[in-house]
């Protein structure tokens, strides 16, 4: 209910006038701050460019930092214009201070409302989707069958033309196996620039999740399950290394540094990596694409306990790396 | 009681608790009590020494059946996994083991990893690259330090093994393996260590009571410059 005193003067400005100013002031807000958000801080958005799955999900981050400006900037617009717009003056007599007048539908804006969200979540939708089908998946772990993949893939680790590197977590380290390198297991991730990876992550234990933070790429290593993600690293340099799922005591320790080499430099690495690790191969489980725990706290003992039913050892010849 | 009386009287109840939680939170600060690695008394000098055990209980304490370490200080045995070690120096460790084995949730910690020569010695015999936790006593525990890329895997004692510790501190009477190894530290920093042995009987995937604790089955290598 209104009163006199609350309807406008006929010199105050009309409900058209009020957002028609409002209107502009979010126009320009929004423009600026698109342009900002998308030129200026877009490029130094995380996770980098170290990766095309990296350049992807900054290259997402940009377009989704940029479409949430519109809407951050009407929040504020709005906001600010009846702060100090629409405020009762303190001058104002208490027993003058009368309500506002009562709100009633307008279809043309709920109309308005419910199109342009609508819009946009499809749009998004749309947006994401299109990013993960023409980009294998853009660096996330997306199953054991992942529906988009890169071509050279093969659920068979032995047979797939991509470097299988297997992410292997447990409380609280990582160690990364190479099947197509006759199963060698290292403490530390090395991959060549240029070449397509296909990380295979999977836990011997708890949940942990694998996080190579500058390649933008993340997959949860769950027990009993291979967790699949694709990148190629652009960059020669470190790969920062953590868990990021809460999984114990150690788990703020559960980082590493991984490399980016050059594709003759890798090679190197692994003959290096063969002969370090010479004497252990053979103590090593079959590789398998998951490791269940056995009754008396080892994984596929060799010798001792069944074998698993996953894909057979990948070959031990480096030759098998296109 | 007068308005001064009673001033007086929250004055020095407020005065006891800040006292009492100051003093908690000291304890705290120090416990448990940080090791510092002693001058080596064979090698060369700016070398140091640590001598640890690690005992299937400890006995004691709020969690007396928690498998854990402890540290030797002058002779005496002390619960604490916090090491305090001098930067870029070799550190000779020596590890009296004394629980019994199983297989290690991934084998991969068989080979040692990070240690001057990347071998232990086991028992005073010769230095070896590999304990093979499939076969004859398994892996007791290992002292491994992920962040410097040391791993050390320590087999365990028979499981038939008749003459066993039980109560913390073990003597060396007791049935047990002495590993000896050396790393070389870092630079000055905090290193978490731990053991990868999933030792935590009676706890899903073996990884919970000691293994889940500080002060048992890890802690820090506290190095300092």
């Amino acid at each position: 209910m209104t009163t006199d005193a609350a309807r406008p003067a006929p010199g105050d400005r009309t409900d058209r006038q009020h957002m028609m100013r409002i209107g502009i002031m979010w126009l320009v807000a929004s423009v600026i701050g698109m342009v900002l958000v998308y030129f200026v801080w877009g490029p130094h958005m995380p996770p980098g460019t170290d990766s095309n799955a990296a350049k992807i999900q900054q290259f997402d981050n940009r377009v989704l930092g940029t479409v949430a400006v519109p809407v951050m900037a009407f929040v504020w617009v709005y906001t600010a214009y009846a702060l100090t717009h629409w405020r009762v003056k303190s001058s104002t007599p208490v027993d003058e201070i009368v309500d506002g007048p009562a709100l009633k539908g307008h279809r043309g804006f709920q109309a308005a409302w419910l199109g342009i969200t609508s819009l946009t979540v499809i749009s998004l939708f749309i947006f994401g989707t299109v990013e993960l089908d023409t980009n294998a998946g853009a660096g996330t772990g997306s199953g054991q069958v992942p529906i988009f993949t890169p071509t050279g893939y093969n659920v068979d680790a032995a047979k797939s033309k991509l470097l299988v590197v297997q992410v292997i977590g447990q409380q609280w380290r990582w160690t990364f196996r190479y099947p197509q390198y006759g199963g060698l297991e290292t403490a530390q991730m090395v991959v060549p620039a240029g070449q397509e990876v296909q990380y295979s992550v999977t836990s011997l234990d708890v949940i942990h999740s694998f996080w190579a933070v500058n390649l933008g790429v993340k997959a949860d290593a769950n027990p009993g399950v291979d967790n699949v993600a694709f990148a190629t690293a652009d960059k020669i340099g470190s790969v920062n290394i953590r868990c990021d799922e809460l999984c114990g005591l150690w788990h703020g320790a559960m980082v590493t540094t991984g490399k980016v080499v050059s594709p003759a430099d890798f090679k190197t690495w692994v003959t290096n990596a063969q002969a370090t690790y010479q004497q252990l191969i053979p103590f090593l489980p079959p590789y398998a694409d998951i490791y269940l725990p056995q009754v008396d706290g080892g994984y596929y003992d060799p010798g001792q306990d069944p074998l698993p039913s996953g894909p057979p050892p990948g070959p031990a010849s480096p030759s098998a790396i296109p | 009681m007068t308005r001064p009386m009673r001033a007086t009287a929250v004055g020095v109840v407020f005065a006891v608790f800040v006292a009492g939680v100051t003093m908690l939170f000291l304890y705290f600060l120090n416990y448990p009590p940080t090791v510092a690695a002693a001058a080596a008394t064979t090698g060369s000098s700016g070398q140091e020494e640590i001598h640890l055990q690690t005992v299937p209980a400890l006995g004691y304490g709020p969690h007396p059946t928690y498998v854990s370490y402890l540290a030797d200080i002058n002779g005496k045995w002390v619960h604490t996994t916090m090491f305090q070690l001098k930067a870029n120096t070799l550190v000779h460790f020596t590890i009296d083991q004394y629980d019994t084995g199983s297989t290690l949730r991934n084998s991969f910690m068989d080979q040692v990893q990070g240690t001057v020569g990347s071998t232990e010695v086991l028992n005073g015999g010769s230095p070896v690259r590999i304990i093979n936790d499939n076969t004859d006593n398994g892996i007791g525990h290992t002292f491994a330090v992920p962040t410097l890329g040391v791993s050390v895997p320590m087999p365990g004692i028979a499981s038939a093994a008749t003459n066993v510790c039980s109560i913390a501190p073990c003597e060396s009477s007791f049935d047990h393996n002495t590993i000896t190894f050396t790393i070389k530290t870092p630079a000055a920093g905090l290193y978490p260590w731990q053991c990868f042995v999933p030792c935590g009987l009676g706890w899903p995937y073996g990884n919970g009571g000691g293994m889940s604790t500080l002060g048992y089955m890890g802690g820090f290598l506290k190095v300092v410059a």
